[in-house]
């Protein structure tokens, strides 16, 4: 195994096409670790968090809410409580027990999953070298906008690096709405409060911090869904086993894809770099 | 890469006993600073085991939040509650003159409290959030009894560590430890918003735990039990909503 990590230029791609079948290595141990450690965390608290709204999937701003409130989102949902006003006539089982229980736990490892990854990122220059996006200009970002609207295939230069896009997306996800996440989950914890009152008051109370929680969810529900989609039109099967064993093969066939209708982007922009980083 | 050197061998083997020796030594340092609850032993203990801890580290002796009076709740909602029964309407015609609160355990002068007596006792006032674990909420002021009054009336031994409290509904108990038992704001209420305790609040006599979801804030008391172990109350996990699968620890 030699020491060359890929990078995003034209150079590196060339000589990557030339040795074609060799696998080359993509995506270091801990960020696959962490990647589906995350994954596994993330699906857990978006099921028991599913399973905590239907208990009462009305949503409060400020302090105080309950079923003689009016709210400012009714997700006119069924309920697995027979005091909310639903509309329905049944009453869904009560899954609160397990689904509260499985919440915690799996946010624990999301957290401490978190953790390690963020303390690794920095020291490691992860997040320097892989997420900060490089010197780009508004032109390329437009440019790189539309190529996404289009669902472009990137080309070779994106096998090996993130865009520009996709960095400043994955940077947000990161350093905005999981630390959102957290925060507004431990806000509405008694226990977390008469802590730390600071943590809910700076949010504006118990049932903002409990709206914010649900709305941030929303957020990184779209963000998975466009994470997938992206996944299929860059080759589902190429970026899978990236993530998963580690390595890629470049120029081989199942790594073009399934979309047949996809262009490649290279083979549309080919005088573009897609990233911007600088080695 | 497939050849693991004696030095890989020897480094993976002391970094595995490390950690191990480590989760047992944790363990007992948790066990003799009571940071393990009494459902740590079901599927999900772990997760619920890490929540207790982390909390009881954080907020042994931190107060719930305290609302002005301008932010009491107009229109709160005092959740359903299952019939009460025959005895309970006769005593509430008498206004609950034979009310009781029997506090018995590991005390040295258990003791029958009227509801008379209770209402006698020193009392304090606080305007707390109440919150359900569906997640809703209202603001309330409540005044009652500390529960440490109560505690220290009837000579709580050493060894306690837990009390239990039951309902007037046979179905309803739960427990708390003594971080909360202790706590200045974990009171027996009979007062709300300035009034005695309306029934459907749980008149005429309630705890309230406001660091503590509202399961645990148990209406209609008619008995408190100091114990150092909760293994011979119902199914041994502390409460009710335990045994029915819930968190004992509701600081979450």
């Amino acid at each position: 195994m030699n020491a060359f990590l890929p990078i995003a230029n034209g150079e590196t791609a060339q000589v990557l096409t030339r040795t074609k079948s060799a696998p080359q290595k993509r995506h270091s141990a801990l960020v696959r670790l962490t990647h589906w450690l995350t994954t596994l965390a993330f699906f857990a608290l978006l099921l028991t968090g599913g399973e905590i709204v239907l208990s009462h999937p009305r949503f409060y701003w400020g302090e105080t809410g309950n079923v003689n409130m009016r709210p400012w989102l009714n997700l006119h949902l069924p309920s697995s409580r027979d005091t909310v006003p639903t509309g329905y006539g049944y009453v869904l089982p009560d899954q609160n027990g397990w689904s509260r229980y499985l919440h915690f736990e799996a946010a624990w490892l999301a957290v401490a999953t978190g953790l390690l990854y963020v303390l690794w990122g920095f020291f490691s220059g992860h997040f320097r070298r892989n997420l900060l996006p490089g010197r780009f200009s508004l032109k390329e970002l437009t440019a790189s906008v539309k190529e996404h609207l289009r669902f472009t295939r990137p080309g070779q230069d994106e096998t090996w690096s993130y865009n520009v896009l996709q960095r400043m997306t994955y940077l947000v996800v990161i350093f905005i709405l999981f630390p959102l996440m957290i925060w507004t989950g431990l806000a509405m914890s008694f226990g977390f409060d008469a802590a730390f009152p600071l943590a809910v008051h700076l949010l504006g109370g118990h049932q903002t911090a409990r709206s914010l929680h649900f709305i941030v969810t929303i957020l990184l529900v779209l963000f998975l869904l466009l994470h997938i989609v992206m996944i299929f039109v860059a080759g589902f099967r190429s970026r899978m086993r990236a993530m998963i064993s580690g390595t890629m093969t470049t120029g081989r066939a199942d790594d073009v894809g399934t979309a047949a209708s996809a262009v490649r982007r290279s083979e549309a922009r080919p005088q573009r770099r897609a990233t911007g980083v600088s080695p | 890469m497939t050849d693991i050197s004696r030095r890989q061998l020897i480094t993976t083997g002391l970094t595995v006993a490390a950690g191990a020796s480590g989760v047992v030594v944790a363990a007992k340092l948790a066990q003799r600073h009571g940071l393990i609850p009494p459902d740590a032993g079901v599927f999900y203990g772990p997760g619920e085991t890490l929540t207790y801890a982390a909390q009881r580290l954080l907020n042994r002796h931190a107060m719930a939040r305290e609302f002005s009076r301008s932010q009491i709740s107009t229109n709160p909602f005092a959740n359903e509650v299952d019939r009460l029964g025959d005895e309970f309407t006769r005593m509430q015609a008498a206004s609950f003159v034979d009310w009781k609160v029997v506090v018995d355990g590991m005390a040295a002068r258990p003791a029958t409290f009227s509801l008379a007596e209770i209402r006698s006792f020193p009392t304090t006032t606080q305007v707390t959030m109440i919150g359900c674990e569906e997640g809703w909420t209202y603001i309330a002021e409540w005044t009652g009894v500390p529960l440490s009054y109560i505690l220290d009336r009837v000579g709580a031994l050493p060894p306690v560590r837990y009390i239990v409290y039951r309902s007037f509904q046979s179905d309803w108990w739960e427990s708390i430890d003594m971080a909360d038992a202790l706590h200045p704001q974990t009171v027996l209420a009979h007062r709300m918003n300035g009034s005695e305790l309306p029934v459907p609040f749980g008149g005429p006599v309630r705890l309230r735990v406001p660091r503590q979801l509202g399961y645990k804030s148990l209406k209609y008391i008619t008995r408190l039990t100091l114990t150092d172990n909760l293994k011979p109350f119902g199914k041994g996990t502390g409460g009710a909503s335990s045994d029915a699968g819930y968190a004992w620890y509701a600081g979450i």
